[in-house]
């Protein structure tokens, strides 16, 4: 089982974690001013990366708190994992090598 | 038919085909070898004579989610949008078999979803009644009537989710999808279709709102029309043609068992405790889920993903405690927010798309190629694909299954 790093906790099992899909996906600064195109790009529509990108997890079985994650969706490493309010890191100097392959789909 | 005599057993498919090389330039091009994509393919020559047409696939032809699904096909989805679709498709696998001269198993063997709550039996009652109107086989069965057409089933009152009853579409079953990807590969290629394998597209070439080619592995190919059916990675390539999909990539795992004699006679599929079960021709015992929570393109899960769908089946049906599992696998399904599929025009005028299939878009196969055919041909969407526009996220027009009980698989 991947062991996801809780910013707070520490390295626990991916069962303890729930998903929260891409971050950084910051609510309409004047949703009065959006058209259906915007909200529907607010409301439906999140990249879908292939590749390393920023993410929300939450330690629901433990601190109950959000935080954030650079992971590669090819490889499914996680590069690192950072607090709400932080700056995205930079991605890792050491990414994990992609066998070609991984990413087939 | 082309099976070698009395062994049932189809020719080895690297004879169902060439291999060719591409040509410079191509009237529709496809990429995605998969099961839509071939079927697209078969349907543009037999319905529409469109045959300077290629194929274009990364890896091995079907070696994506067609060769990863667990076969389930139905048609018993609630909204009217969804089942004319489904039910579409399912009348041509009913017939796909003497159409393509090929052997694909196919086995209507009936499928029954069960309710454990008085929520599921409301929802479910609910979808055979939708059903019935949608001329789709619908009924539903009590207690006793699911440990009738499915002994091994728990119907024990005394488990932690009894089985209060269940939908049944006696039409519903499965099929061999290898044989069924062989067979429509086999046809589009006598009709001089080009399926071309090892051959990824990385990007295109346009000119305003058209696509006037696409940038492969094995160099620069023209098309007049483009179709996108890449399931799984589609979003890599409208990411290069620079428009947003609401695209999210999972992956699904499956497994199988040893092969066992024949125990399961029908197919089992349970939302609540969360696992569907079939039993294939060979003997081994078929089990899927749901997908892993995260985005995903690296062709497996999670272990405990895995572990639970077990714990599940072994809840549903005590005699698989004995059986063991032989192996797991996963694939990579593109859900959208309605878990209802995106069929037809893109902001490029000569570019379709067909995608979002998620975890349930193997029994589409022969609809959707139907209706792909039609609208790259015609340029105008198929009736049953009308619906499933991109623009529906925009207008609210959603065609919501996900809320709809039947949706998984
Ligand atoms: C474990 C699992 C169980 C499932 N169970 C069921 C089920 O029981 N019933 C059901 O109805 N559905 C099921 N599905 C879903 C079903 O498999 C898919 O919805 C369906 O196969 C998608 O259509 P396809 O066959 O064309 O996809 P695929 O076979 O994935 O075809 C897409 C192809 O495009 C190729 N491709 C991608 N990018 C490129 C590129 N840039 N250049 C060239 N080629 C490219 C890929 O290599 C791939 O071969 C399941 C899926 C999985 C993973
Ligand atoms: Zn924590």
């Amino acid at each position: 089982m991947q062991l996801i790093e809780c910013p707070w906790c520490g390295p626990r099992e991916e069962v303890e974690f729930s998903y929260g899909g891409q971050a950084h996906v910051p609510y309409p600064a004047d949703p009065a001013a959006l058209g259906d195109e915007e909200w529907a790009h607010y409301v439906f529509f999140r990249d879908n990366t292939a590749g390393v990108w920023a993410e929300r997890w939450m330690h629901a079985t433990a601190c109950r708190r959000w935080f954030n994650a650079l992971r590669d969706t090819r490889t499914h490493a996680f590069l690192t994992t950072y607090r709400p309010g932080d700056p995205v890191p930079s991605p890792d100097p050491h990414p994990t090598p992609t066998p070609e392959g991984a990413a087939n789909g | 038919m082309s099976t070698a005599p009395a062994t049932g057993v189809p020719e080895h498919p690297s004879f169902l085909w060439r291999n060719p090389d591409p040509k410079p330039s191509y009237d529709v091009v496809i990429v995605g070898g998969g099961g839509h994509g071939l079927a697209t393919a078969h349907y543009l020559a037999k319905n529409h004579g469109i045959t300077n047409v290629a194929v274009l696939e990364k890896g091995w032809l079907a070696g994506g989610n067609m060769a990863r699904n667990t076969t389930l096909i139905r048609s018993n989805y609630l909204w009217d949008e969804s089942a004319a679709i489904y039910e579409h498709s399912l009348k041509l696998w009913e017939t796909l078999e003497e159409d393509l001269d090929y052997p694909i198993l196919f086995s209507q063997r009936g499928v029954l979803n069960l309710a454990h709550t008085l929520q599921d039996v409301r929802d479910s009652v609910r979808r055979v009644g939708a059903n019935v109107l949608n001329g789709v086989d619908a009924e539903w069965v009590d207690t006793a009537g699911v440990a009738e057409l499915c002994p091994i089933v728990n119907t024990s009152p005394d488990i932690r989710y009894p089985v209060l009853g269940a939908t049944y579409q006696p039409r519903a079953g499965i099929a061999k999808h290898d044989y069924v990807a062989w067979g429509l590969a086999r046809r589009a290629d006598e009709a001089g279709i080009d399926l071309i394998q090892d051959c990824e597209v990385l990007g295109f070439t346009t000119d305003g709102d058209r696509v006037t080619g696409v940038r492969t592995s094995r160099g620069d190919i023209a098309c007049g029309t483009l179709a996108l059916c890449a399931a799984g990675r589609t979003s890599t390539l409208t990411d290069e043609l620079g428009f947003r999909v609401p695209l999210q990539s999972h992956p699904l795992q499956a497994l199988v068992s040893e092969l066992l004699e024949p125990v399961h006679p029908t197919v089992v599929m349970s939302n609540a405790v969360h696992v569907y079960v079939s039993q294939a021709h060979k003997g081994e015992l078929v089990m899927g889920a749901g997908v892993d929570s995260y985005n995903g393109y690296g062709q497996r899960g999670s272990f405990h993903i895995v572990e639970r769908q077990m714990a599940a089946a072994v809840e549903l049906f005590p005699v698989f405690a004995r059986a063991h599992v032989l192996r797991t696998w996963g694939g990579v399904v593109d859900v959208t927010p309605d878990a209802s599929p995106i069929v037809g025009r893109t902001p490029y005028e000569n570019v379709y798309l067909n995608c979002g299939w998620g975890t349930g878009g193997f029994k589409a196969t022969p609809g959707v190629g139907w209706c792909l055919a039609h609208t790259v041909a015609t340029g105008e969407p198929h009736p049953y694909n009308a619906p499933f526009t991109l623009d529906r996220f925009v207008s609210g027009r959603l065609v919501d299954e996900h809320g709809a009980a039947a949706v998984a698989h």
